[in-house]
């Protein structure tokens, strides 16, 4: 990893980030646990995360995942407002978006990519609301959700950050991603790890 | 991609058009997902920008039905939720028997699966018969599906098992036959139900009523059009009425809070206070 670029574009961009965005698909527990295992109950921003899993497994995630972490975990609810300090998980059979006033709001409109929760609707929405305060990560999976929200994401101006391909136990998904265009950042899952610490130290 | 601002330009230009030509108030819905909606119809519609599907709808009335289909998500399900059903049969349904006469108001009931699953509930409680059921939507093609009564054979499986968790005390297969079109709901279930178009939006209330359920409406609303929406329910309903909301649903942001308390707190089952 060259950390002598992502010091400087991090260092110039970070400042601005108002949010992270998070999607993960098969393989995703494993990755997921780590990239978030340092952050502590200080952390500046608010992180959404929509983790695909079969219906009936995803309802425990929230708790499985406080029990591990040092951050306020939760589930995403209707109309509430994003907090810093918080990671939170998109509610199981339905889409998350995020509004203008920074709140969420939950959808039940058909799957995207067979998936609802999908990271597409989440990414785009985001990217709607956050322009260049947003940074979108996109990890390990096994379908094409969330490449064309990276895609947005990049488009509107905010920070793209895809697990590299060749670390990712299925490399599906981080490829989709590139394929439709570059992201600032390809990295293996240590390098995402040390990314989102360093975001926190740049904004205090 | 026009640049955003012109997008939120456009779209509130929609918005008021539909309002100001067809009365429909998408005012005060959650933004994220209407501007989505929005954007697929764009493409249905062969339209390039959010005007000229503006000027589309406002010279064809057919095309502005058509864009209704997109902007209300008629999707729904058969006993959805079974716990849901499950606890209103355990713990509603008993003390509703206690009034001489019940009526239940399903607000945004689409095609109406959940109105021929409450009445299956309340047939199999020995309520229906006394019963009042009021469906109501604002989406006209919806409230017509619902007044057939068929719905696909596809899903039968799924509502089948669905119905067996809500506690569900016969073979599915019971309340419906199976033809050609799909599977054609027992015309009794729908005796005592009347299918109406009303807006939660700009209407006002027509009923007492002793239990309202409305599932999955109220997240396309923002606060203050949920609010107005809590306030009709409670209008309407008598004295410890009750409130079913969607398994992601609260008054937890409103001000009707304090007015109703839980009663099954899991299935966002409230009652007035
Ligand atoms: C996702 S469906 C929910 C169907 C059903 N209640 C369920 O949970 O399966 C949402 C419904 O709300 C209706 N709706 C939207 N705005 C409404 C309004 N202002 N007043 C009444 N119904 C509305 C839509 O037409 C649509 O049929």
């Amino acid at each position: 990893m060259n950390t002598g670029t992502l010091d400087s574009l991090l260092l110039s961009r970070a400042s601005a980030l108002e949010a992270v965005v998070i999607g993960a698909s098969a393989g995703g527990v494993q990755a997921l646990l780590q990239i978030f295992a340092g952050l502590g109950a200080d952390y500046r921003l608010p992180i959404v995360t929509v983790l695909h899993l079969p219906d009936d497994r995803r309802s425990q995630l929230a708790e499985v995942f406080q029990q591990r972490l040092g951050v306020r975990v939760k589930e995403a609810d209707d109309k509430e407002s994003l907090q810093g300090g918080t990671l939170y998980f998109a509610a199981s059979g339905y889409h998350l978006l995020i509004e203008n006033d920074r709140s969420f709001s939950l959808s039940r409109e058909e799957p995207l990519h067979f998936s609802r929760p999908s990271i597409d609707v989440l990414f785009e929405s985001a990217a709607d609301v956050y322009g260049p305060a947003l940074m979108g990560v996109l990890l390990t999976g096994a379908n094409e959700d969330g490449a064309q929200g990276i895609a947005t994401i990049k488009q509107l101006g905010g920070l793209t950050v895809v697990q590299d391909p060749a670390d990712a136990q299925v490399p599906t998904m981080p490829e989709a991603a590139l394929a439709l265009g570059p992201a600032d950042f390809v990295l293996p899952i240590p390098g995402i790890q040390a990314l989102l610490a360093e975001l926190n130290k740049s904004q205090c | 991609m026009a640049p955003d601002r012109d997008i939120e330009i456009e779209l509130r230009l929609l918005i008021e058009a539909i309002y100001l030509k067809y009365n429909y108030d998408f005012r005060d819905y959650s933004g994220a997902s209407f501007k989505r909606r929005v954007r697929h119809a764009l493409q249905q519609f062969n339209c390039n920008t959010i005007t000229a599907l503006q000027e589309r709808i406002m010279h064809e009335p057919s095309a502005f039905m058509q864009l209704l289909q997109y902007l209300t998500i008629p999707v729904s399900e058969m006993f959805r939720d079974p716990s849901y059903y499950l606890a209103l049969r355990q713990q509603v349904v008993p003390l509703l028997k206690t009034y001489p006469s019940v009526k239940v108001w399903v607000a945004g009931c689409s095609t109406g699966e959940e109105v021929y699953s409450l009445a299956i509930l309340l047939k199999e409680e020995g309520l229906l018969e006394r019963s009042i059921i009021y469906a109501t939507d604002i989406n006209p093609r919806s409230l017509e599906k619902a007044e057939r009564g068929i719905f696909s054979l596809e899903n039968i499986r799924t509502y089948t098992e669905n119905y067996q968790k809500a506690g569900g005390q016969r073979a599915f297969s019971d309340y419906y036959t199976a033809a050609y079109e799909g599977a054609l709901f027992d015309k009794s279930l729908r005796e005592n139900v009347t299918f109406a178009d009303h807006s939660l939006a700009t209407d006002s209330v027509f009923s007492e009523t002793q239990l309202v359920s409305c599932r999955n409406v109220l997240i396309y609303f923002n606060k203050a059009l949920q609010d107005r929406a809590f306030g009709l329910f409670h209008e309407s309903l008598c004295h410890r009425g009750f409130l079913g909301l969607g398994s992601k649903e609260s008054l937890d942001f409103s001000s009707y809070a304090k007015r109703f308390e839980p009663l099954v707190k899991s299935e966002r089952i409230f009652r007035k206070a």
